[in-house]
């Protein structure tokens, strides 16, 4: 046991001497939600691969669970002692993080927001993100089309992320329902439009597992929901698992956001109708680079015209498309695809 | 105090009443309590019984039909099947946060080595079965051989289990679609039959049937008994011949083969295998035991109510969702059952005397 202790404390201080080494020069953060979901393992491949590049030494951190604030607020205190020239953060709790940000800009430091825009947005320095308000519209706009005339009767069912609706779960669900043509009342809420066309909403935490449950609960509030609004795509998964348990599968629309490769294969075999498309490696390299430049010459990324963000863009993907609206096919979406 | 001088007959005052106990007549209430006392499980029945009439009431046929009532035995499957395993540890005065861990990586293991590696999915799915007994084991052997406190090895093993999970899945999922064209099996928990509108699934059936089968081994078996005698007081129980560390390594091995079949399970509930999924699974099996009514002390409570506890979480889930209630009244409702639930344990105790 003494043993195994005493060579465990020899790795760990030869570990961390190989870690200081390489500190010099330029050095970067990368602080995640966690380092499981694909989408973010994307963005650290997309974060070290560039970071290679350029020369920068990139060191990553995540949290252990989604929602995780202490351990990514312990990250920033350690980017901020190791000296690094920038931290790209995909915030847990937009809002909290805040002071730990701040203290990290006094300190020199750029800070980008990636994929989360901090609440509020300019307390990072920059934000690299998915539009997810026009994500939704576009996935809104095509389910409108697809349906024609039987829009006016839809009857719509919204899975949603989880109950305390960050900002990303209200802009989709917004974005969908504005994009299918209903009355948002307060844009900042879920759930609190008063169109017939709604069934209601549910929370999936963004999993198979949650999405089964949601849909069977809406489902058996009304079984002749006929087009679903998911978060993302394990959810349309598991929704499409309940919609088959009652044979309904061939008649209901599932349309949903990411573009992960699995939800890309599931749009191709015709289980989601339309997904739109997200670019996480792109928001990691696009944040690698300006990182690069601040090092060089204290330059700092400016937002997308008419945006109080850096657009990274946003795609729909489908095999059927509808006039009006813009879509690539599964084809090009599986190049483009990420986990 | 002189009332410390008359002890002894003030003892033997309560001693008589205690001796005519089963041939008075009492009052409705000790009678009631008297027999929530001998039948652990018929607090959680009452509330659920009373649960599934107040959302019968309020929602109609909606709720009160048995599409509704077996879809909430499908939604609690998974967590019913892992609040059984959850059961046995408890009632060993041991608690196991690894379980759903160790359900997930198990549901990995038999998607990843049909699909990664070509093994027939028979072959996956024991793999799947012996992995996860094996970690059990190993929970128990640490317990009972090493005295190491059993929240302390859980918690170690669910975070190595979990970290196992994500690092060797790479956080891969495999798709529903890839695995019914290839690998049925896998799905085979997902199976479902109707009866006059009530659908069941394989899933459902083998939780319910897994609970009565512990149900009749706890009561009915030697090592049933050892397994209540282990939690009561594991130093009388060795003193009268019980093999306690046995009984205890036993005990976290079949725990952890019956999360491997959660994760069989999981597998036909969600049709896709995801690393991801889960994730609550320790949490809501300790909601299930403690609202079920048995003592995190050990040795007291019974399987059944394990069970009628994972489906008072299940009616007041779908029957608040139904009543277009926000989700989050749901936990808030349960949090208040949990302390409830607790509470009466309390007063139910105070007859036992």
């Amino acid at each position: 046991m003494k043993k195994l202790l005493l060579s465990s404390a020899i790795a760990l201080a030869s570990m961390s001497g190989a870690a200081l080494a390489g500190s010099h020069g330029v050095s970067a953060c990368l602080i995640t939600k966690t380092d499981t979901n694909p989408f973010f393992v994307k963005m650290r491949e997309g974060a070290t691969a560039k970071a290679e590049e350029l020369g920068i030494t990139l060191n990553s951190y995540a949290g252990k669970i989604d929602g995780d604030h202490e351990t990514q607020v312990a990250a920033i205190e350690t980017c901020i002692a190791n000296g690094a020239k920038g931290i790209l953060l995909t915030a847990s709790d937009t809002s909290s993080i805040v002071p730990a940000v701040q203290q990290a800009r006094d300190a020199g430091i750029l800070v980008i927001a990636l994929d989360t825009p901090l609440d509020p947005i300019d307390a990072a320095d920059m934000t690299f993100a998915t539009d997810n308000f026009l994500a939704g519209q576009l996935i809104g706009q095509w389910a409108r089309a697809a349906l024609g005339d039987d829009a006016a009767n839809a009857k719509i069912a919204t899975l949603d992320l989880n109950v305390s609706q960050p900002t990303v779960d209200v802009l989709r669900n917004q974005g969908f329902l504005q994009g299918f043509g209903i009355d948002l009342a307060d844009p900042n809420v879920i759930g609190d439009e008063s169109d017939p066309r709604i069934v209601g909403s549910d929370v999936t935490d963004g999993n198979e597992e949650g999405g089964r449950r949601a849909m069977e609960n809406l489902l058996a509030k009304d079984p002749t929901i006929n087009v679903v609004h998911t978060i993302n795509e394990p959810a349309a998964a598991g929704a499409y698992e309940a919609l088959k348990s009652i044979g309904r599968e061939n008649d209901v629309l599932i349309v949903s956001v990411d573009g992960g490769c699995p939800g890309i294969q599931n749009v191709k075999d015709g289980v989601i109708g339309a997904t739109s498309q997200q670019y996480p490696l792109l928001m990691a390299s696009k944040g690698i680079e300006a990182i690069a430049a601040w090092a060089a010459d204290g330059s700092k990324p400016s937002a997308t015209e008419g945006k109080d963000f850096f657009d990274t863009g946003v795609a729909l993907v489908t095999d059927k498309p509808v006039d009006g609206v813009e879509s690539i096919d599964t084809a090009e979406g599986t190049d483009l695809c990420w986990g | 105090m002189p009332s410390s001088d008359n002890y002894e007959s003030v003892v033997g005052k309560a001693n008589a009443e205690i001796a005519s106990f089963g041939g008075r007549d009492k009052s409705l209430i000790d009678r009631f309590h008297h027999a929530l006392h001998t039948t652990p499980a018929l607090v959680p029945l009452i509330v659920l019984v009373t649960a599934i009439i107040i959302f019968g009431l309020l929602l109609g046929t909606r709720f009160f039909s048995p599409f509704a009532l077996t879809l909430i035995l499908q939604q609690v499957q998974i967590v019913g099947i892992v609040a059984a395993a959850q059961s046995l540890v408890i009632l060993t005065a041991g608690i196991d946060l690894s379980v759903g861990a160790i359900a997930v990586l198990s549901s990995v293991i038999m998607g990843q080595f049909t699909f990664r590696y070509g093994i027939p999915p028979v072959i996956a799915v024991a793999c799947g079965l012996t992995f996860g007994t094996a970690i059990g084991a190993l929970n128990g052997w640490l317990v009972a051989r090493m005295k190491l406190p059993p929240f302390i090895v859980t918690l170690g093993m669910w975070q190595i289990v979990l970290a196992a999970n994500f690092l060797y899945s790479q956080n891969e999922t495999i798709r529903s679609q890839d695995i019914a064209e290839q690998a049925p099996l896998l799905q085979f928990m997902g199976n479902k039959f109707n009866v006059g509108g009530a659908v069941f699934t394989f899933g459902v059936v083998f939780m319910v049937l897994l609970v009565l089968i512990l149900a009749y081994v706890l009561k009915h078996t030697a090592w049933g008994r050892h397994v209540y005698a282990v939690g009561d007081d594991p130093e009388a129980a060795e003193l009268s011949g019980v093999n306690v560390k046995r009984t205890l390594i036993s005990v976290y091995a079949l725990a952890g083969l019956i999360c491997a079949f959660a994760g069989w399970a999981l597998i036909g509930r969600i049709g896709s295998v995801s690393p991801t999924s889960g994730q609550l699974l320790n949490i809501e099996s300790i909601t299930a035991v403690v609202i079920g009514g048995i003592s995190l002390f050990g040795g007291r409570g019974s399987i059944l109510g394990t069970f009628f506890g994972a489906l008072i979480v299940g009616v007041f889930t779908l029957g608040l969702r139904l009543a277009g209630a926000d989700a989050q009244w749901t936990f808030l409702l349960i949090g208040v059952l949990i302390i409830a639930a607790v509470a009466v344990d309390q007063w139910i105790r105070k007859v036992a005397a």
